[in-house]
């Protein structure tokens, strides 16, 4: 059985479809891929996994417990499982690194402050910044806001983690580590992972299984090995990065005739 | 730590809060009157109270000895029925004590003044005051003194 | 014409959504309440960005106000040979009003606007969406501390200032004016009610202290979670804040010292 498995999930913001009918499965200690142009719902995607938003229809099964029927202490018991990694980091900024790795500890446990001390200096330690533990949220690049806010979403030692872009903004090299780092983790811990990006190449190379969406629905899915050889022209356009193909580079709208027809109409 | 100055300031704010508050109680309000819970009360009845309120001061020669606690008219009598509530400091006046309405200055507030008489027995709660003497209304004082002027004239 | 109806309508039940809102969002923070006892530290921490920030201004504040009263209430009175009276002035007018409702305007503009500033950007910045995924309700983690924080600070605040301003006020009065000092205080107390006037003082400060509170929380909270969201948010809060005050005091005089 998936540790996740979305079913006919229906999405609006407002008149927009987000997501119309996407049906997704995740496996257990696996690494699935979901990956997309921006703009195609990925983040959202994750928010409603995390039941910070409710589908318009359809159903998300997280460990066989359906998500959006969860009372509020349910839904924040099993939160306490599913580690997230935000984009921006979501650091605390007026607590030390320090301070924000031990965070959840604090809220949740009660253990004593020198096994605090320790769990945290271990979990930093892990993502090579031990030596920053004093400085604040401020004082970090995107890059290291990142991996302070990934050793927070281990320390409690969740069954998943959901990643939201992890390699933007990372140089090559933290990069490279950051790559090992999920893959080590999810295979030394048993985790699950989801990691949304648009980074092919990265995610393609841990990546157990991917999933493409655009225009709120899954395009094409299947191993990265399976993906290349994808006769799909738009899976083709996407995984090589090519500008030109059947993915529209623009939000979808009014053609640029119309709205400059317009505009001369007005005036 | 950082923590330990926040405490004592804040606990620094409190207390301040607090003596404020302490302050507005015991020099700005009646409060320590309040509290003196042991004081007696006994009613007098007045022809007229004129301006008498509730809270007005109580004194005798002058020294403050209780305050109105309450004013009510007699439905028969139309009386006007007058609580006062006396320290128990005071437990000493006669029971013969007589109760006036006063003026603190010309516009001033009304107070009631009390004469002790010279009775042995005490007041106790609960007992009347018979004797009184009204609120002096400076309406009537005026219209009087008019009055009779314009009898003296004639 | 039909467009504007339309609109005039949307914009209705937008408010009336928004009410809705802000008072679910207060059900929430009152439910937090009772798991602060168990960590009140969280509470300290938040009395001393709300309150004790605060008392520098307030002091300030009630100096001057109490100085104001005591020179233009000795003015008033002297006409009348009543400047005994002054004392019984300057202290019902800060208790019953200037207390309360400038301690409270003043609030809102230097803690209200902090608290929706602080918690609009917690709200930019993902760190309240970030919590809720750590399992750490921000209602309760982050909301609850702060309003009763405020709702303890205020009636401490309000306190502080009417304090100072009759001593602003017995300054003028006695020392530049040179009112009896006797007079002064003993008019006062006789005049000033400890249940009448400074319990229900007390009571006005801490209603404008819940109010402002939750004013100032919700619209962080509810903030369009950009830099200028933040910034109308704040501005809303000010604004808000000082209507309420105000009609609040009118309602609230009426009913206590109206009848
Ligand atoms: N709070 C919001 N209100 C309205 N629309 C939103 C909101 N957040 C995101 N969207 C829209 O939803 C779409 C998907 O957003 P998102 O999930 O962030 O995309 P991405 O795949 O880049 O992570 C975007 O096109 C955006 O316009
Ligand atoms: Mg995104």
């Amino acid at each position: 059985m998936p540790l996740i498995k979305i079913r006919d999930l229906h999405f609006y913001r407002g008149d927009r479809a987000i997501f119309e009918g996407v049906n997704i499965d995740i496996h257990r200690g696996k690494i699935t891929a979901i990956m997309g142009p921006s703009g195609t719902g990925k983040t959202t995607l994750l928010r409603l996994i995390g039941g910070q938003l409710r589908p318009d229809k359809g159903t998300i099964e997280v460990d066989g417990q359906d998500v959006h029927k969860l009372s509020h202490r349910d839904l924040y018991e099993l939160r306490k499982r599913m580690g997230m990694l935000f984009q921006s980091g979501a650091l605390l900024t007026d607590l030390t690194v320090f301070e924000n790795v031990a965070f959840p500890i604090r809220e949740h446990t009660q253990l004593p402050e020198s096994m605090v001390r320790d769990l945290v200096l271990i979990k930093l330690q892990a993502v090579g910044l031990r030596g920053a533990h004093d400085l604040m949220p401020n004082e970090l690049s995107g890059g290291m806001a990142r991996r302070v806010a990934l050793a927070r979403a281990m320390t409690l030692d969740p069954m998943m983690i959901m990643y939201d872009e992890p390699f933007t903004g990372q140089d090559p090299i933290s990069m490279g580590t950051l790559v090992n780092l999920i893959h080590k983790m999810n295979d030394a811990m048993d985790l699950t992972s989801v990691i949304v990006s648009h980074d092919v190449a990265e995610t393609s190379e841990i990546a157990d299984h991917i999933y493409l969406l655009s225009a709120g629905k899954v395009i094409e899915q299947g191993s990265p090995v399976q993906l290349k050889r994808s006769t799909s022209q738009w899976v083709q356009q996407f995984m090589q990065g090519l500008p030109d193909g059947p993915v529209p580079f623009h939000y979808p709208g009014n053609t640029l005739e119309q709205d400059l027809l317009e505009r001369k109409d007005a005036v | 730590m950082q923590n330990k100055n926040t405490e004592i300031t804040v606990g620094m704010f409190v207390v301040a809060g607090l003596i404020a508050i302490f302050v507005l109680a015991m020099k700005v309000s009646n409060f320590a009157e309040f509290n003196d819970k042991e004081g007696y009360q006994v009613v007098a009845e007045f022809e007229n109270i004129g301006g008498l309120k509730v809270r007005s001061p109580i004194t005798m020669a002058g020294v403050r000895v209780g305050r109105v606690t309450n004013i009510r008219l007699d439905p028969e009598t139309f009386n006007a029925m007058v609580t006062l509530k006396l320290s128990s400091e005071y437990d000493g006046i006669p029971i013969d004590t007589a109760a006036s309405i006063y003026t603190a200055g010309l516009l001033g507030e009304q107070y009631i003044a009390l004469e002790a008489g010279a009775e042995d027995e005490s007041l106790k709660d609960g007992d009347i005051l018979d004797l009184t003497q009204p609120a002096i209304v400076l309406e009537q004082v005026i219209g009087q003194f008019l009055f009779s002027k314009a009898e003296g004239d004639e | 014409m039909i467009e504007t109806i339309r609109s005039l309508g949307r914009w209705g039940l937008g408010s009336f959504e928004r009410l809705g809102r802000g008072h679910l969002f207060l059900v929430k923070i009152l439910m937090g309440i009772p798991e602060l006892f168990l960590r009140f530290s969280l509470v300290i921490q938040q009395l001393y960005s709300v309150g004790v920030l605060s008392v520098f201004l307030i002091i300030i504040a009630g100096l001057f106000v109490g100085m104001v009263l005591g020179l233009q209430g000795y003015n008033t009175l002297v006409d009348f040979g009543a400047e005994e009276s002054l004392g019984v002035m300057v202290s019902l007018s800060l208790v019953r009003e200037l207390g309360p409702v400038v301690s409270a305007l003043l609030f809102a503009g230097r803690a209200g606007s902090a608290l929706t500033a602080e918690i609009g950007l917690m709200k930019s910045t993902e760190q309240l969406s970030g919590m809720e995924m750590m399992a750490v309700d921000p209602i309760r983690r982050i909301m609850a501390p702060r309003f009763i924080a405020g709702l303890i600070s205020m009636p401490l605040l309000a306190a502080i200032f009417s304090a100072v301003g009759i001593y602003g006020g017995f300054l003028v009065g006695h020392g530049l004016l040179g009112v009896d000092d006797g007079a002064f205080w003993s008019q006062m107390q006789v005049k000033t009610d400890w249940y009448g006037d400074i319990l229900n003082g007390v009571l006005k400060s801490v209603v404008f202290g819940v109010v402002i509170t939750w004013i100032a929380l919700f619209e962080g909270y509810d903030a369009t979670p950009t830099s200028e969201g933040v910034g109308r948010a704040t501005t809303r809060t000010v604004v808000h804040s000082a209507f309420a005050i105000l009609g609040l005091d009118f309602i609230l005089t009426a009913l206590m010292f109206g009848g």
